[in-house]
């Protein structure tokens, strides 16, 4: 297939056609900070992280709607860029706990890792705190929800719904209370959930883990 | 009862049309009364089935012969219920505030005698010596009925009072035209999206026609969620064929063979109204296979929406209809190219679907002399708040915010001051006095902050506090928002907290510039429509009320004093009548008692701020009085230790 030739800060690239920018900057070795894209899945656009400004566009665009497009001339930082991205970033810590320590994800939290490369500070206080006090579902004997760590980014309804095809998990409320949850009731263990862990793997953060105390 | 399809389509219209003509005449001319009463959900809520039951009663009774004709909204809704008298050889008379004691006396004296009871009427509704026709008031030198010219004048549930006043004419000459020439039509006319964001119509008609895809579909948006907006609603419970015939020309013109009007749950007269015009159309042929035999077939499919606010948007309406989470989803593919079911989807408002048949019977020409130069065409709103004739309203693009409150909508009522007009609910904005000049059209109001939304209009006086307008609009979108994206999702809430410091008097004075900063990013990186426009009631009280923000930071006060946490109420000893204690009795928590010589204060640390012996204190006195900022409030004698005095 004939490649799309495009330069993302600077540098030339060769990406196939349909590829979104997001991708095609991963693939180069340019970081472009995003928390719910998928390769080669409908975007759920709902992180809003992956900003990115292409000549000719009045405004910063989402790198992971956007597709590559000849000749286009794309800039991964930027004041506008870093401005939407921070404040985005600072929204979701905000709704956030920060207890690394006791973190299952710690270490490995794109969180942890989007704000150090943004420069921002973990607790930082522009936001005021609004935290959840939801139940940690750990009913399953190998995976534990915590939905009070979950940022939305449907990573794991994709994992369960579309790659397994088990749907143990949906979303429920919606606005600031949206959340994740086990489908149907409030108890993993009673639905189909196998245990895969797929979602574990695909969390972003600490909200879905293995556990790893009851299957070791 | 389908017409055969041997003739031609001109032929069998023609045969439904004379039987419809026919009918009409007869009711028209009939040598009985025809009482015509207002029957959509704005009549319902003042009594309208109540008058409606008395009228029959009493006729039943008084065994008078009469016809009674249940029509849809007149839009003269402050005046609901209305109740048109017409008895033959006299000129028909429009009655409001019609109760059943009202109803009775219509029949007693006007029907079954000769006193047309002018007290009660509102106008005659054609020139006459008796009466002064309703067309002498002001309003009707500005309104011009395009989308409402039928309603409330027809029988919604009966389609041969449509098609007598003109109906399906427009179907008709559109299956003798080519599609391509009908996209043109409607692209010369100048048509723009009535659901809010005024996307040229006849250009996403072509988009459509010209997108790749194995079936289409056209897909009526009346999922109509903004408070205090019920245009659709009217429309479709009022002149339900105008939006049908409109869908069945569209699906012609881009070439889908099937339609869904997507209605929100809470308008279930809407939808019962249009399901029997639905049947109706079937029946006549002008709706199902091969439409008045011309060929082209097209059906219709009412779907209920759970009534979220977010499924008007586009892409989550789709996502609703396919039986998916009502989330939206980044655009392109926007729905003209790949919606339902993945493919070409014309998705249009019901006023933009019933603008349709007017342009095609009278022309693009027609259409496109009314209005300005880039919006043409009426808009309608429902006008509410403080302001005489609330109801809806239609008139011309262009005509000025001040012509529309204070000539249509009679001015604000009780010698009150004029002090902001919110446009577009809660994606739209609050523009002062200084902007009343500004003519009413898509760019104009985007340009001022504000938006034509889907024609939600709230007037407000000086007792409405700015701060809290944008908290009301705040509170909403927070709780309406789907929860997909980050900024809508976390960033609406934010606001909201600030904005209710701000109207407790706990604002800082950092606020206002954190406000500015999170809406700006707001608008600027949400996914979809609800939480791009979502900070507009703020940007724009912010811009044009800015003083009442600083007000209520820096000294603590409501300007309008509305907010309870910075209002007090008190009593002015000098007006107060001592020997009345009608304040007293309505206060709920007994706050209030009488101090020496009789004059009644207000206990401040039991008062609860329900503002209730305001109303309660007779007008000739007037004498409890609001406070802002409470430091102001004078010193009042403390409460006597007597048998109310303990807590
Ligand atoms: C949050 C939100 C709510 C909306 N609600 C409605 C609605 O109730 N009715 C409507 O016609 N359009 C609504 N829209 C606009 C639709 O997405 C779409 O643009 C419109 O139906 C297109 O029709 P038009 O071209 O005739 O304006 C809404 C948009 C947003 C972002
Ligand atoms: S639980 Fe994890 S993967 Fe699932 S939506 Fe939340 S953050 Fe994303
Ligand atoms: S802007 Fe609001 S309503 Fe729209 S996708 Fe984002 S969260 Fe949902
Ligand atoms: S990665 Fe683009 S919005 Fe989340």
């Amino acid at each position: 297939m004939e490649k799309i030739k495009l330069t993302i800060d600077g540098v030339p690239i060769r990406a196939k056609q349909g590829e979104k920018v997001l991708f095609a900057a991963l693939d180069a070795g340019i970081y472009i900070p995003n928390l719910c894209a998928i390769s080669g899945v409908r975007p759920h656009a709902g992180c809003r992280l992956c900003f990115v400004e292409i000549e000719g566009r009045p405004q910063p665009v989402t790198a992971c709607t956007e597709e590559v497009a000849e000749g286009a001339i794309v800039h991964t930082d930027g004041p506008r860029i870093r401005r939407l991205q921070r404040t985005a970033l600072e929204l979701l810590l905000a709704s956030h706990p920060i207890e690394c320590k006791t973190c299952p994800a710690n270490k490995h939290c794109e969180l942890q890792n989007i704000a150090s490369f943004l420069k921002v500070n973990l607790n930082t206080k522009r936001f005021r705190k609004k935290l959840r006090d939801l139940p940690v579902d750990d009913s399953h004997p190998d995976i534990i929800l915590d939905p009070n760590m979950c940022v939305v980014c449907s990573k794991c309804i994709w994992a369960c719904v579309e790659q397994r095809g088990i749907g143990a998990l949906n979303y429920a409320f919606r606005g600031d209370r949206t959340i994740i949850s086990a489908f149907g009731g409030d108890r993993l263990v009673d639905t189909r959930c196998d245990g895969c862990g797929l979602c574990a793997e695909v969390c972003p953060v600490g909200a879905i883990s293995k556990n790893v105390k009851k299957s070791t | 009862m389908k017409e055969s399809a041997v003739k031609s389509p001109q032929e069998t219209f023609e045969r439904i049309q004379e039987r419809a003509l026919a009918e009409w005449d007869a009711l028209s001319n009939s040598p009985k009364p025809r009482i015509t009463i207002g029957t959509a959900t704005c009549g319902r809520a003042a009594g309208a089935l109540e008058v409606l039951k008395t009228f029959k009663e009493e006729l039943a009774e008084k065994r008078v012969d009469a016809i009674i004709t249940e029509v849809g909204c007149m839009g003269h809704c402050y005046a609901e219920p209305l109740v048109v008298i017409t008895k033959p050889g006299l000129p028909p008379i429009c009655y409001g505030y019609v109760t059943p004691g009202i109803a009775a006396r219509l029949i007693s004296d006007y029907i079954l005698g000769n006193d047309p009871c002018p007290e009660f009427a509102l106008g005659a509704l054609e020139e006459n010596e008796l009466i002064p026709t309703i067309f002498d008031q002001p309003r009707f030198q500005y309104e011009k009925r395009i989308l409402l010219a039928r309603c409330g004048d027809i029988d919604p549930e009966d389609i041969n009072q449509y098609i007598a006043n003109g109906g399906y004419a427009a179907l008709l000459k559109a299956l003798g035209m080519a599609p391509q020439d009908i996209i043109e039509d409607i692209t010369r006319s100048g048509l723009r999206g009535r659901g809010g964001a005024g996307f040229p119509t006849g250009d996403k008609w072509q988009i459509c026609r010209d997108a790749p895809g194995t079936a289409r579909y056209v897909i009526c948006n009346a999922d109509e969620g903004d408070p205090g907006a019920f245009m659709d609603r009217a429309i479709l419970e009022s002149d339900p064929h105008s939006v049908i015939e409109g869908m069945i020309i569209a699906g012609y013109a881009v070439g889908a063979a099937k339609g869904y009007i997507y209605v929100r749950i809470e308008y279930p007269l809407a939808v019962a109204r249009v399901d029997t015009a639905l049947r109706q159309s079937a029946e006549l042929g002008l709706l199902g296979d091969d439409i008045m035999g011309h060929g082209f077939g097209f059906e219709i499919e009412v779907m209920r929406g759970s009534g979220a606010f977010v499924c008007g948007e586009e892409t989550a309406l789709i996502a609703s209809l396919e039986g998916r989470r009502g989330w939206p989803w980044h655009r392109p593919p926007f729905p003209a190219t790949e919606g339902l079911k993945n493919q070409p989807t014309l998705i249009n408002n019901v006023k933009t679907l019933a603008s349709v048949p007017p342009i095609i019977d009278r022309g693009a020409e027609w259409f496109a002399n009314i209005g300005t130069p880039a919006s043409k065409g009426t808009a309608v709103f429902a006008l509410a708040g403080k302001v005489l004739n609330t109801g809806l309203i239609e008139i011309p693009m262009g005509t000025t915010l001040r012509k529309l409150i204070f000539e249509v909508g009679g001015g604000i009522p009780n010698g009150r001051k004029f002090k902001a007009v919110q446009i577009g609910g809660p994606s739209g904005g609050c523009l002062p006095e200084s902007l009343l000049d500004l003519p009413i059209d898509f760019d104009s109001l985007t340009e001022a902050g504000a938006m034509m939304g889907s024609g939600g209009m709230v007037i407000l006086d000086e007792d409405n506090c700015m701060v809290d307008t944008a908290r009301y609009f705040l509170d909403f979108t927070r709780k309406e928002s789907c929860g997909k994206c980050t900024f809508c999702r976390l960033g609406t809430a934010q606001m909201l907290d600030i904005l209710e410091d701000i109207t407790r008097g706990e604002g800082n004075p950092g606020d206002i510039a954190l406000l500015e900063e999170l809406a700006a990013d707001i608008k600027g990186g949400a996914l979809c429509g609800l939480g791009k426009t979502a900070p507009n009631p703020i940007l724009t009280t912010l811009r044009y009320f800015h003083e009442e923000y600083e007000a209520h930071i820096a000294e603590k006060r409501c300007p309008a004093k509305v907010c309870p946490e910075l209002t007090a109420f008190y009593i002015l000893p000098v007006k107060c009548e001592r020997s009345c204690d009608a304040c007293v009795g309505s206060c709920p928590v007994e706050a209030i008692f009488s101090g020496k010589k009789g004059i009644k204060v207000i206990d401040q640390e039991k008062c609860v701020k329900c503002g209730s012996c305001v109303d309660a204190c007779p007008p000739q006195y007037s004498a409890v009085i609001r406070i802002s900022p409470v430091s102001e409030l004078p010193p009042s004698e403390p409460r006597p230790p007597d048998k109310n005095g303990k807590d």
